[in-house]
């Protein structure tokens, strides 16, 4: 028995130069990046992680995500690598993916088999809704119609989709919908049927996505086979500068390790500056989490946490958090204040480069929304930067709230400095498309129909989180991923901009 | 009780077993994790790098597996899509597959293998799965894969194996995209390195194997249309046109997941849980 621990701590731990440097498998990618990137290093090189002691409380220290998998999986003790069986707490499912997870549950477990839990699954409609393609629409219905089948309690539905407003249930983009109705809590486990379900991570729980097969498994059994991934910690210390934002956090991280840099691992973020996030921006850098090809990302909660769920739910939880000598096998320590705002360029999340060496990079237009990038903080960033302008942008601007709550707070919540001036307002004067329907929409192209898709070869910089060929529509689209603050001041200017032009 | 014990605690948990019906036919032989563990670190020191492996048990067959109220007597069996362009053995631990590869490079993410708009088709319907596969990679740009993955007018792949580079699936948990590439007509990826929703999802659905190779930068020696032959019990690929041999790394365990047809049917094949109830 504790041959067989040892043995596998030491082949875990025991390369330890070997660890400073990427997995085998992102060689290719690092030799990509190093060709075009010239951003300075301010990341602290990767310190190889403690040795485990002889001792045997060493041997139970376990970092946040493997205490949250131990938790639910009643076990005392978990190490990463081991496969196990997790209790799950939340499942949920959308548009796209909750027909063909129904199908699968019909099919695997009958025709009249019932849920698991049904008060444990929350199914949102939110990729495709205003469109008039058919399936899309009929999709919504089957979600309707198993929800009825089943009494699902949470199912934020859609009927009359020319007014959103018309639909007291719907709420909009999944993963906020989650948060803004109380659904993540820390200690947890919360599956989805989307690859960003990593964002609820930002509650100290552990969330990830997961295809209809496993969650039709999940649907009628409320376990999974889940393998325990080891942690790679980022420390981010220092005041954040205030033409930065957690977008720029984890494009600076996503540039470092590239897309494959976490796969299978779990990302922690800690330090002051995590510390002095809110909510919405821990879920920005969570959100990502996957395109570095993290299984999981997480936060520890504290009062800012508890404080935000103070009046979204009443559940008890139990938040956990990495032991002292909880062993990661990377740490990276991150200077905030060193860096600048960031983009990815075409056609990579990991295509890291300074807004600012990429300012002749003329723009065709500019989207903000999505679960990454269309939260009420994101859209208060980037009403900071038009008002601190006053002047209108130079190409079409689409806003996509992402769900009711965010489209209320744009057109509620006074901007900071405007003299009460709501974010709407800033946005009609600078020009920009008025807010839209929320849902997920452009974000990944969708039906033909969708608001702000790309159908045209154009460049954009988005606030969303991917930007592979064809992602928002058209093959040859040039997609800049960045933060509100750098997608608003580009929108001013027609060009890639460092949003400290207006800013400071 | 630590590391492979995973599994003595699992068999010998009782309670685990009864909820855990499938999951009894997932528990695995100290041999078996322990193999799967070292056969990883022989490569680089971290498990992200290795394939993951959902450990299989065959010997927990003693008694079937009931759950309360979602079991049945009857069986209505899952009709499979059989492969129209591949030759492959029944038996998972020697399948082959023969017939020309399509070669793409690293990071091809799941909306280039099933663009969004495809979505709105559901998988489980057999006539909107037979439909994601014709659309298979279409959200290749043109310019770098001029060949395309279907050919025009046709709804199957001329390829029944692909073969890529590094992090092949990224993006996107859209399990589509493992269902467009089975439906197609193909029958393993042989790539560097999977993102790991996506190899998930391709275990889970049984609908294609995602094998492994040794050599980074294989896919660069190969070009779309080359004959090649996969053989998953030798762990080889052998490009005929070429001339060259490639090592791929063991399928291992879910090998005999992915040829019962996803984890389900293989739960089921194990007599781990009852067929479902009509």
């Amino acid at each position: 028995m504790a041959s067989l621990l040892n043995a596998s701590s030491s082949a875990i731990f025991g390369a330890k130069k070997e660890l400073c440097v990427a997995p085998c498998s992102s060689m290719a990618h690092r030799s990509r990046r190093h060709a075009s990137n010239k951003v300075l290093a301010v990341m602290a090189p990767a310190q190889s992680p403690r040795t485990p002691s002889a001792s045997g409380s060493v041997k139970h220290a376990m970092t946040m995500t493997e205490k949250i998998l131990a938790r639910a999986s009643e076990k005392s003790h978990l190490e990463p690598g081991e496969n196990v069986w997790v209790n799950v707490d939340v499942l949920m499912t959308h548009d796209v993916c909750g027909p063909g997870t129904i199908g699968i549950f019909k099919k695997e477990f009958g025709q009249n088999a019932q849920v698991w839990d049904r008060e444990k699954i929350v199914i949102i409609p939110d990729h495709y809704i205003f469109t008039s393609d058919e399936r899309a629409n009929r999709n919504v219905d089957i979600l309707r119609d198993f929800c009825l089948e089943q009494n699902i309690k949470y199912f934020y539905d859609i009927i009359d989709l020319s007014n959103f407003k018309a639909n007291p249930d719907y709420k909009g983009v999944c993963h906020i919908a989650l948060a803004q109705e109380g659904h993540c809590r820390p200690g947890e486990v919360l599956l989805g049927t989307d690859s960003h379900t990593c964002n609820a991570g930002a509650f100290g729980q552990f969330a990830t996505g997961i295809g209809n097969t496993d969650a039709g498994f999940v649907m009628g059994t409320g376990k999974l086979l889940l393998k325990v991934p080891p942690t790679l910690r980022f420390v981010l210390d220092g005041e954040m500068p205030n033409y930065l934002l957690a977008k720029d956090l984890i494009l600076q991280i996503i540039g470092e390790i590239t897309v494959a840099g976490a796969t299978y691992k779990s990302m922690e973020f800690v330090g002051s500056t995590i510390q002095g996030l809110n909510m919405e921006e821990r879920m920005t850098l969570c959100n990502m989490v996957v395109e570095a090809g993290g299984k999981n990302g997480v936060v520890p909660a504290d009062e800012v946490t508890f404080k935000y769920l103070e009046d979204k739910t009443s559940k008890n939880f139990e938040p956990v958090y990495s032991d002292d000598n909880a062993r990661f096998i990377q740490e990276y320590r991150i200077d905030v204040s060193k860096l600048e705002p960031l983009v990815a360029k075409p056609h990579s999340p990991d295509n890291r480069a300074l807004a600012r060496e990429c300012k002749d990079v003329k723009i065709d237009r500019v989207y903000i929304g999505s679960c990454t990038g269309g939260k009420t903080e994101d859209f208060l960033a980037a009403a900071k930067v038009f008002l601190a302008s006053g002047k209108r942008v130079k190409v079409p601007t689409f806003l996509v709230p992402a769900t009711q709550k965010v489209w209320m707070d744009i057109y509620s919540l006074p901007v900071p400095g405007s003299g009460g001036k709501t974010c709407s307002q800033i946005f009609e004067e600078a020009g920009c498309d008025t807010p839209a329907s929320p849902s997920c929409g452009a974000c990944l192209g969708g039906p033909r129909d969708t608001y702000a898709r790309m159908n045209d070869p154009q460049v954009c910089v988005s606030t969303t989180n991917r930007n592979f060929p064809g992602r928002m529509g058209h093959k040859e689209g040039q997609i800049y991923l960045a933060s509100p603050y750098t997608a608003a001041a580009s929108a001013l200017s027609g060009y890639v901009t460092d949003p400290r032009d207006f800013l400071m | 009780m630590v590391g492979g014990s995973e599994l003595h605690s699992f068999t010998s948990d009782s309670n685990m077993a009864t909820t855990a019906m499938a999951a009894a036919a997932i528990a695995a032989t100290p041999s078996t994790v322990k193999t799967s563990f070292y056969a990883c670190n022989h490569h680089a020191p971290f498990l992200s790098s290795c394939r993951p492996r959902l450990s299989f048990h065959h010997r927990l067959s003693s008694s079937p597996l009931t759950l309360p109220s979602l079991w049945a007597p009857k069986y209505s069996p899952i009709h499979r899509h059989c492969a129209a362009s591949a030759s492959s053995k029944v038996d998972a631990s020697t399948a082959t597959f023969h017939g020309p590869c399509y070669v793409l490079g690293d990071n091809i993410d799941t909306d280039q293998i099933i663009p969004a708009e495809y979505l709105t088709l559901v998988p489980s319907k057999p006539d909107e799965y037979e439909k994601l596969g014709s659309y298979a990679f279409i959200g290749l740009p043109s310019a770098a894969y001029s060949t395309p993955f279907i050919a025009s007018g046709a709804t199957k792949t001329g390829f029944p194996i692909i073969i890529a580079g590094a992090n092949f699936g990224c993006g996107s948990s859209r399990e589509h995209a493992p269902v467009a590439l089975g439906a197609a007509g193909s029958r393993a990826v042989i790539a560097e390195s999977y993102a790991r929703i996506f190899f998930r999802n391709s275990v889970a659905t049984g609908e294609i194997y995602p094998v492994e190779c040794e050599r980074v930068g294989l896919w660069k020696e190969c070009t779309t249309g080359d004959i090649v032959t996969v053989e998953l019990g030798e762990n080889r690929l052998i490009n005929h046109t070429t001339g060259k041999e490639y090592k791929l790394k063991p399928i291992g365990d879910a090998g005999p997941v992915i040829e019962a047809g996803g984890i389900f049917a293989y739960a089921r094949k194990a007599g781990m849980i009852a067929a479902p109830s009509n």
